[in-house]
């Protein structure tokens, strides 16, 4: 302890006296203050304010707006508000509560689930009030509960509406569900519009159009009785129902791309070019969005949450994987806007790279190289060697700010909640995270795809509707137009493009012109999908899961089957006037050219209405 | 000669046993008797706020029980030693926060708990007795008043935990942190100068504040200037408060006569919004008699400050007090409508216990500030 001089504590002493007093001053004026507020309310406008309370048997209630719901391009339901029945309880119009119970459990199963739920939800209720003891009767029960009905006064069927998916496992992922609100969300909402909501959109399109399909909540004002009893509704204002949304998604689309991805795990993602409708959206495996809706059991859901094939994943908007050669049309497209490179230059390549005075090797996916080849060549061939040094030639910074314009690194903008950005490695990104410079071997690896690059199906797809459109890249999204249930006119979603510019139309022509060949030149990596009725233009990719060591060399047969690299493709057609752009992953596919190519055309087929057979099966390599 | 000795020194020793028993139990009698009968009031007010369940009642007084053992705990504690745990006990607050904000569990849509496994623990309520056991102890390493360099590590300390606590977002309790740490200094000696310039500051930075406030805080804030701009929500609860209050009338409808509060229509009745009971149900007269016995409580805690002998008693015991005095205010100028709401119970009347025990420890503190006192110097 300090020690301190006579003088200093009377100081002290005087000093905190002082405090005291002026302490105890504003004290006293704070009640004093008080007191006054509470004279104007208690004696200047007692007469007032007892007149309200004793007119305050009028409450004012809530009144929840019905969801819109969702329908397909050609108007099939998507989302619907089902009506279910509740049996409810009114606590003190019954006698014997056990008695009760026992006797609706012999003609309706009332589980052991069913009656904790009840005990715990009645001692949050007011005695008058109902609390549910059954949910979701069916028909059956409904009626055989009416028949006897009599022998229960204060128990009740109730009617309630809750959403249902019809094609659920299909929509899963673009649709996303409804489920309770939480507290996290109770904090995020206005609470006064959702007074009398239960249910908010937690996920895919239902989330990110919330506040269209949810609508404005109504109120009435009912009068009650001494005990609180609701007597009769004196005034009501109704609430204003939620949009219907009608989506550009075909039903019909989706279900080809289901079909045609078969048990495989993987996405595709279909867009209209001309207005960046997407068309089809499907990540598999899926699971059943209805079983989310009322609460899914904790060991349902983990089961779900920890399978290997991870079905509560969008892999269309979610899934960030090396977008591999895929990204070669891009790149050779960069090449040209940035003059580094022109459709005739060409580069040998022996089967590997390597950067002057560097032993490193980057190999070719084809070992004995391809030879000669110019811009066309090595798109219709993918050629690695070329494009490792094309990305060398641009280095990171133009790469990175070329293909930043494609969407690559940035979320696309799509109307699904949840979309995730993938990976557009630059110095910066390398800086800041990795706390690492950038090496220039670096720069090879993002020229063909591989390394920290990611990028969703989604991306892809957008990327390429971009290349379709030359240069017009537009916004995808789900949701075409809205509507007020029961109006005459829709409001439609607006459409958001911008512009790429190259410099010169020439260079989309050359391009597109070798991501045909692709699929026509019989040296093309997905010659297979070649159709007799459209032109296709596509570019194949391999997306590496694992980093092969200098001296390994990659044998799909003898590498497990979750280490075996991911198939890709995009594509457009028709190759005049497209109508449609496709990105296809399959997890752990093999080869772009043999397992995603076939995928896309029967998406393709589907949709301009062709019917010409995929040929045969053949033994396809390249990347 | 010898019996009038004798019986000069019996009566000696009666009075020191008649004070010497409520120091030798280091509790102060006229605290504790403030206390025992503003608790046994509220109990009787949660009875009927609380639609006259007997388990709310005993879940409240089984509260009150562990409350009181460890006020009269603390009490035992003597003050040096609670001054050379303040610098840790803050420390470990702090750090608490810090865990809050990493890891906490989400209630209410705030992020305040921290789940031990056992119990869950609400750190920016420890917060409530660190920051003034901290700043009383940074002040008492020099002689008072403060000079500037000590009153901005002061504020300081103070404005991390609040601005940690306003970050969870708890507007209440960090308003409450903040004005412990200010009243300690003010209990100390800032003076008026200073005082002026801080709240020139405050001035300053209030429309940086509102920029940085959640959507939900403002609005709170509108419906306060507005409260028929929003019906359901909190200007709700602002109407139905004001009308309990003013149809109670000079003597009130009578316990368990409160239509307001029994039909429902007052919300969080038994906690935030009790006050509005008891001005429904006993009236003005009964608000009087409350305020009287907080006036009471408040005059004895800064009495008990002014007669401590060393400046950390002292500041620490005026700062708590005045810290309740706080609490006071902003639950009925809520209720009354008079300030905007902020999520604060009514001090040892409320349902619930963690405001509770926090209070009542604080307390304790007074009391052992009263009752360790050396024999004053001469």
């Amino acid at each position: 302890m300090r020690l301190t001089s006579l003088e200093e504590r009377q100081r002290e002493q005087r000093l905190v006296t002082n405090r005291a007093l002026v302490a105890g001053a504003v004290v006293i004026a704070g009640l004093l203050l008080l007191c006054v507020r509470l004279l104007h309310l208690q004696v200047d406008r007692h007469e007032h304010f007892s007149v309200l309370s004793m007119e305050n048997r009028v409450k004012i209630q809530p009144v929840p707006p019905t969801r819109g719901l969702i329908y397909d391009a050609k108007g099939v339901l998507l989302a619907d508000n089902h009506p279910t029945f509740a049996l409810e309880i009114t606590i003190e119009k019954v006698e014997d509560l056990a008695a009760t119970i026992d006797d609706l459990a012999k003609i309706i199963p009332i589980e052991a689930s069913d009656r904790a739920r009840f005990e715990r939800l009645k001692r949050q209720r007011m005695r008058f009030q109902s609390v549910p003891i059954r949910l979701n009767l069916s028909h059956k029960e409904v009626a055989r509960f009416a028949v006897n009905s009599y022998r229960f006064p204060g128990v009740d069927v109730r009617a309630e509406l809750i959403r249902t998916y019809p094609f659920a496992e299909a929509t899963a992922h673009v649709l996303g569900y409804v489920g309770r609100i939480n507290e996290r969300e109770m904090s995020q909402i206005d609470t006064s519009n959702y007074a009398g909501t239960h249910f908010i959109g937690k996920g895919g399109l239902e989330k990110a159009h919330e506040d269209v399909l949810h609508g404005k909540v109504g109120y009435q004002q009912v009068e009650v009785n001494a005990r609180g009893r609701i007597l009769r509704t004196l005034e009501s204002t109704p609430p204003t129902s939620g949009q219907d949304i009608f989506l550009s998604l075909d039903m019909t689309l989706q279900q080809a791309a289901i079909d045609a991805l078969g048990d495989r795990r993987g996405a595709v993602v279909a867009i209209d070019p001309r207005d960046g409708s997407v068309l089809a959206m499907v990540s598999k495996p899926s699971y059943d969005p209805n079983r989310f809706v009322e609460g899914i059991s904790g060991k349902e859901y983990n089961a779900l949450l920890h399978s290997i094939d991870k079905p509560l994943f969008d892999r269309a908007a979610r899934g960030q994987y090396p977008p591999g050669s895929t990204v070669k049309p891009f790149i050779g497209l960069g090449g040209l806007a940035t003059g580094v490179t022109t459709a005739h230059k060409t580069v040998y390549c022996s089967g590997a790279f390597s950067l002057p005075g560097q032993s490193h090797r980057f190999r070719c996916w084809r070992k004995g190289g391809h030879g000669t080849v110019d811009l066309e060549k090595s798109i219709i061939e993918s050629c690695d060697v070329y494009f490792y040094s094309l990305a060398n030639q641009m280095g990171i910074d133009r790469l990175h700010s070329f293909l930043s314009q494609f969407g690559f690194g940035s979320r696309t903008g799509i109307d699904v909640a949840g979309e995730l950005a993938g990976l557009l490695p630059s110095r910066e990104w390398k800086q800041r995270v990795r706390k690492q410079t950038w090496y220039p071997g670096e720069t090879l690896i993002v020229g063909i795809g591989q390394g920290s690059f990611l990028a969703t199906p989604l991306q892809l797809a957008v990327a390429t509707a971009t290349i379709a459109n030359r240069g017009r890249l537009i916004v995808p999204r789900l949701a075409r137009a809205s509507r007020f249930p029961g109006a005459a006119t829709e409001t439609p979603f607006p459409v958001i493009s911008r512009q790429i510019n190259v410099g010169n139309s020439r260079y989309w022509d050359q391009v597109i012109a070798a991501m045909t060949q692709v699929v026509e030149s019989p040296r093309g990596t997905a010659k297979r999908i070649r159709s007799p009725e459209y032109r296709i233009a596509g570019k194949t990719g391999t997306s590496q899961v694992f980093t092969l060591g200098q001296k390994q060399t990659y044998n799909a047969a003898k590498t497990p089957e979750r280490m075996r690299d991911h198939a890709l493709f995009v594509a457009f057609a028709p190759v005049e006037a497209p109508r449609i752009a496709v990105a296809v992953l399959v997890e752990n596919g093999g080869h772009g050219g043999s397992d995603a190519a076939p995928v896309a055309r029967r998406v393709m087929d589907v949709y301009l209405g062709s019917k010409s057979p995929l040929p045969p099966d053949e033994a396809t390599d390249g990347d | 000669m010898a019996i009038k000795d004798l019986s000069a020194q019996l009566n000696v020793d009666a009075q020191a046993a008649k004070f010497g028993l409520w120091r030798r139990l280091h509790l102060d009698a006229p605290l504790l008797l403030g206390l025992l009968t503003l608790c046994s009031f509220g109990l009787l007010v949660v009875y009927s706020a609380g639609d006259q369940d007997i388990e709310i009642v005993e879940r409240q007084l089984v509260r009150l029980i562990l409350a009181f053992s460890l006020m009269i705990a603390i009490a035992q504690v003597p003050p040096r030693l609670l001054r050379q745990w303040s610098l840790a006990l803050y420390v470990f607050g702090v750090l608490m926060l810090f865990a809050v904000l990493l890891f906490g569990t989400i209630g209410k849509g705030a992020q305040r708990w921290l789940d031990l496994g056992v119990i869950r623990f609400q750190p920016s309520e420890l917060l409530k007795l660190a920051v003034p056991m901290a700043v009383a102890w940074l002040l008492s390493l020099r002689p008072l008043p403060p000079r500037p360099g000590w009153i901005l590590t002061a504020i300081i300390l103070t404005l991390i935990p609040v601005l940690l606590i306003a970050k969870q977002p708890d507007l209440g309790t960090s308003l409450l942190v903040l004005s412990a740490g200010a009243l300690v200094l003010f209990m100390a000696g800032l003076s008026w100068i200073m005082i002026a310039g801080l709240g020139a500051v405050i001035a300053a930075i209030a429309p940086v504040v509102w920029m940085l406030m959640h959507d939900y805080q403002r609005a709170r804030i509108f419906t306060f200037l507005n409260p028929e701009s929003d019906p359901l929500g909190t200007g709700y609860h602002i109407i139905q408060s004001q009308i309990a209050i003013g149809s109670g009338g000079l003597y009130g409808k009578g316990w368990l006569n409160g239509t307001q509060s029994h039909l429902e229509f007052l919300p969080e009745r038994h906690t935030d919004f009790i006050f509005a009971v008891i001005g429904e149900e006993f009236g003005f007269a009964g608000i009087v008699i409350l305020l009287a016995l907080y006036l009471f409580i408040i005059g004895r805690g800064l009495v008990i400050a002014v007669r401590s002998t060393d400046s950390y008693g002292r500041t620490l015991a005026g700062g708590l007090t005045l810290v309740f005095f706080v609490y006071i205010f902003v639950n009925t100028g809520m209720v009354t409508g008079l300030l905007p709401v902020v999520g604060v119970p009514l001090p040892l009347i409320s349902y619930g216990g963690t405001s509770m025990v926090t209070l009542l420890i604080g307390f304790g503190m007074i009391m052992g500030v009263e009752t360790h006192k050396k024999a004053a110097p001469t």
